[in-house]
């Protein structure tokens, strides 16, 4: 009973079928897959819509509709007839309105907030669901399935890559549902929009979940109990996602948060997609630079948690 | 692959698993296995018995080169563990302690996930599940999901999947742990199976005794990460003195000179009206007594005969005692899941 006469197996062989055995949990699975699409669109809402920030400078609170009633009606019973009143109040309201979207745009880049955040919200999303990667380490521990996978000739690499990869195309997915949605809500291009930049856009996605995903399985690999990644995941997203540019520019943040957010991929990440997605001037030398940093960010640490995941599954 | 995968060394020599003073030390303290030696000749079920904590799963572990020996080293179907892993993981079958399969996915789904760990291309795979599902009789269920599987046929699937490589040697960690006595039986049934029809040899560990009795040919029990004692569990339990006939007589006579005589005999004692007589072919000797005290003109009016079980065995080698907290948080934890799981 010679087995290789009859097929050769290849060195990264069985990378698929783990990789489809973690996406086959989340795309057959109706009620996860449906709150994976569910989840964003309400922190979009959230964020986006109910947390206007849009509003806080735009005509409307800069100029209320009352101040402009109580100044016109001031103009009229001080009997101005030189002035035409209707002409002038809407003069002004648009040199306020102006400068709300100028304080918009020098702030967030966009004159649309909303299109700010949902850019925020694809890193955000791709965050949370390769930092759930690392849970699936420890769920594999205790069903046996990782001894399993171990005893037989898959690659270790195999397995802890498959994990890294499952997590980062259902990112990309996501990213691309958030995208979808937020046009629905009102995401509005930058001018300089191509479509051929969204390649880009799930390009550097993807450059980033593979590092973070690596990152947690690293952590987590050698915890046998499911709170550790939990805790992992509570202590480590939350400040990297607010200690990034995902929510809120950086420019109006206080020196040292601006310090630790120099450091966070995050803030390369969200800048690339929106510098490629709602900016009106692509600053492409910035954009290289992004993806550089989130290049070298993902080699480094998927090689170091792939590498020491590695040596901890042969010990 | 090598050349040499081609004999994995096995055909030649007649140990599928050797090992010299394997051991293994975790945490550089906690001596789990201590120098073990012992041999698996072809085509034998081998079992490791032992209580918690012993090192059954440790010395497994190792064995299916998911630990590395702190010190020594062992060989299956004569690949080194420690330098040719990977070809010791192309020629061998595991069937874990626990329930591995994927609940979401059919039968037939999660036998081409094991048959996709080993590198078998599809083609090849089918034609193997078909076998496989047939061998363990879950080819009328294999679309189904593994969720509504009972314990057993999960039980089965598991071993269908240990086999899609068409291993020589088959690793079973408590093959039939919180399963039915029915499940059971249809269990050693399978395991006989394919000991008998393809010539595997059988490596396993358990903690039901009178399993290691009806199916192992050899027995090893462990305690404290050193091999205590190794034999089939016939030896062992001759080991222990041999059967135990009681018989009483119809006459008010001492007798116990001429029981004395009589072959296979080892031990008479005289406990009021009965005798107990220690003996080592308990069916042998039991005819040749009563032959003998009728010929001399004695009637037998009571007569028994016991066998030791393994149980004796055991308890005579690893002591009475309770083996509390001595089992990592994850051993236990895993091992009431399997129970759990056999039970859904």
């Amino acid at each position: 009973m010679s087995q290789s006469d009859e097929y050769q197996a290849h060195r990264l062989h069985g990378i698929w079928a783990l990789t489809n055995r973690e996406l086959k949990k989340w795309y057959k699975a109706p009620v996860i897959f449906t709150l994976s699409i569910i989840q964003p669109i309400l922190w979009m809402g959230l964020l986006g819509k109910a947390m206007n920030i849009s509003a806080l400078f735009g005509s409307s609170s800069l100029m209320p509709q009352s101040l402009t009633t109580s100044i016109a009606a001031s103009l009229a019973s001080h009997q101005m007839p030189a002035l035409q009143i209707p002409g002038f109040m809407n003069d002004l309201g648009n040199l306020f309105s102006g400068l709300g979207n100028t304080v918009l745009k020098n702030t967030f880049g966009t004159t649309s907030y909303f299109s700010f955040m949902a850019v925020g919200m694809i890193a955000f999303t791709a965050l949370f669901t390769t930092a759930f990667s690392g849970m699936s380490v420890v769920w594999d521990r205790r069903l046996g399935f990782l001894n399993k996978a171990l005893s037989t000739p898959v690659s270790r690499g195999v397995i802890i890559f498959a994990k890294v990869l499952s997590a980062t195309l259902r990112s990309m997915f996501q990213a691309g549902i958030i995208i979808l949605i937020a046009l629905a809500f009102g995401l509005t291009f930058g001018a300089a929009f191509n479509p051929i930049y969204l390649l880009g856009v799930f390009a550097i996605i993807f450059l980033v979940c593979i590092g973070l995903s690596s990152l947690f399985i690293a952590i987590t690999i050698r915890s046998t109990r499911m709170e550790t990644p939990m805790a992992v995941m509570n202590l480590i997203t939350l400040p990297l996602m607010f200690a990034s540019n995902a929510f809120f520019p950086t420019s109006v943040m206080p020196s040292w948060l601006q310090t630790v957010a120099q450091f966070n991929p995050m803030t390369y990440t969200t800048d690339a997609i929106r510098q490629l997605l709602v900016y009106d001037t692509i600053d492409f030398t910035k954009v290289a630079l992004d993806f550089a940093y989130v290049g070298i960010f993902a080699v480094i640490v998927a090689t170091i948690g792939i590498v020491l995941s590695w040596r901890y599954l042969s010990k | 692959m090598s050349e040499e995968t081609h004999f994995y060394g096995s055909e030649t020599s007649e140990d599928v698993i050797r090992t010299e003073g394997l051991t293994k030390i975790f945490n550089s303290h906690l001596v789990a296995v201590d120098h073990v030696n012992f041999d698996v000749k072809k085509g034998e079920i081998f079992g490791f018995l032992g209580p918690n904590g012993a090192g059954k799963t440790t010395t497994i572990n190792m064995l299916i080169t998911l630990l590395k020996p702190t010190e020594g080293n062992a060989s299956v179907l004569g690949l080194d563990i420690r330098k040719q892993d990977n070809e010791v993981r192309n020629v061998i079958g595991v069937v874990p302690q626990e329930y591995t399969a994927d609940e979401d996915l059919t039968g037939l789904e999660n036998i081409f996930l094991c048959a996709d760990l080993y590198g078998i291309p599809r083609r090849i795979a089918k034609e193997r599940a078909d076998e496989l599902l047939t061998l363990v009789e879950l080819i009328e269920f294999k679309d189904k999901k593994v969720q509504t599987f009972s314990g057993g046929m999960r039980r089965r699937l598991e071993l269908a999947c240990g086999l899609i490589n068409r291993p020589k040697v088959l690793f079973l960690d408590e093959p039939t742990l919180g399963l039915d006595v029915q499940t059971r039986t249809a269990t050693w049934n399978y395991i006989r199976k394919l000991k008998k029809e393809y010539g595997m040899t059988l490596f396993m560990t358990t903690h039901y005794l009178e399993e290691a009795d009806v199916l192992c040919d050899r027995v090893a029990i462990i305690d404290h990460g050193k091999i205590i004692t190794i034999g089939s569990p016939e030896e062992l339990k001759h080991g222990l003195g041999g059967d135990s006939i009681t018989l009483a007589i119809k006459e008010n006579q001492d007798v116990t000179p001429l029981i004395q005589k009589i072959e296979h005999v080892k031990d008479v004692r005289k406990e009021d009206e009965t005798y107990r007589i220690k003996a080592e072919v308990g069916e042998v000797t039991t005819p040749l007594i009563i032959e003998a005290l009728r010929k001399n003109g004695y009637t037998v009016t009571k007569l028994s005969l016991t066998e030791p079980t393994l149980n004796e065995v055991y308890l005579e080698f690893t002591g009475k005692s309770m083996r509390d907290a001595e089992e990592s948080r994850e051993a236990a934890m895993k091992q009431r899941m399997t129970m759990r799981r056999a039970r859904a």
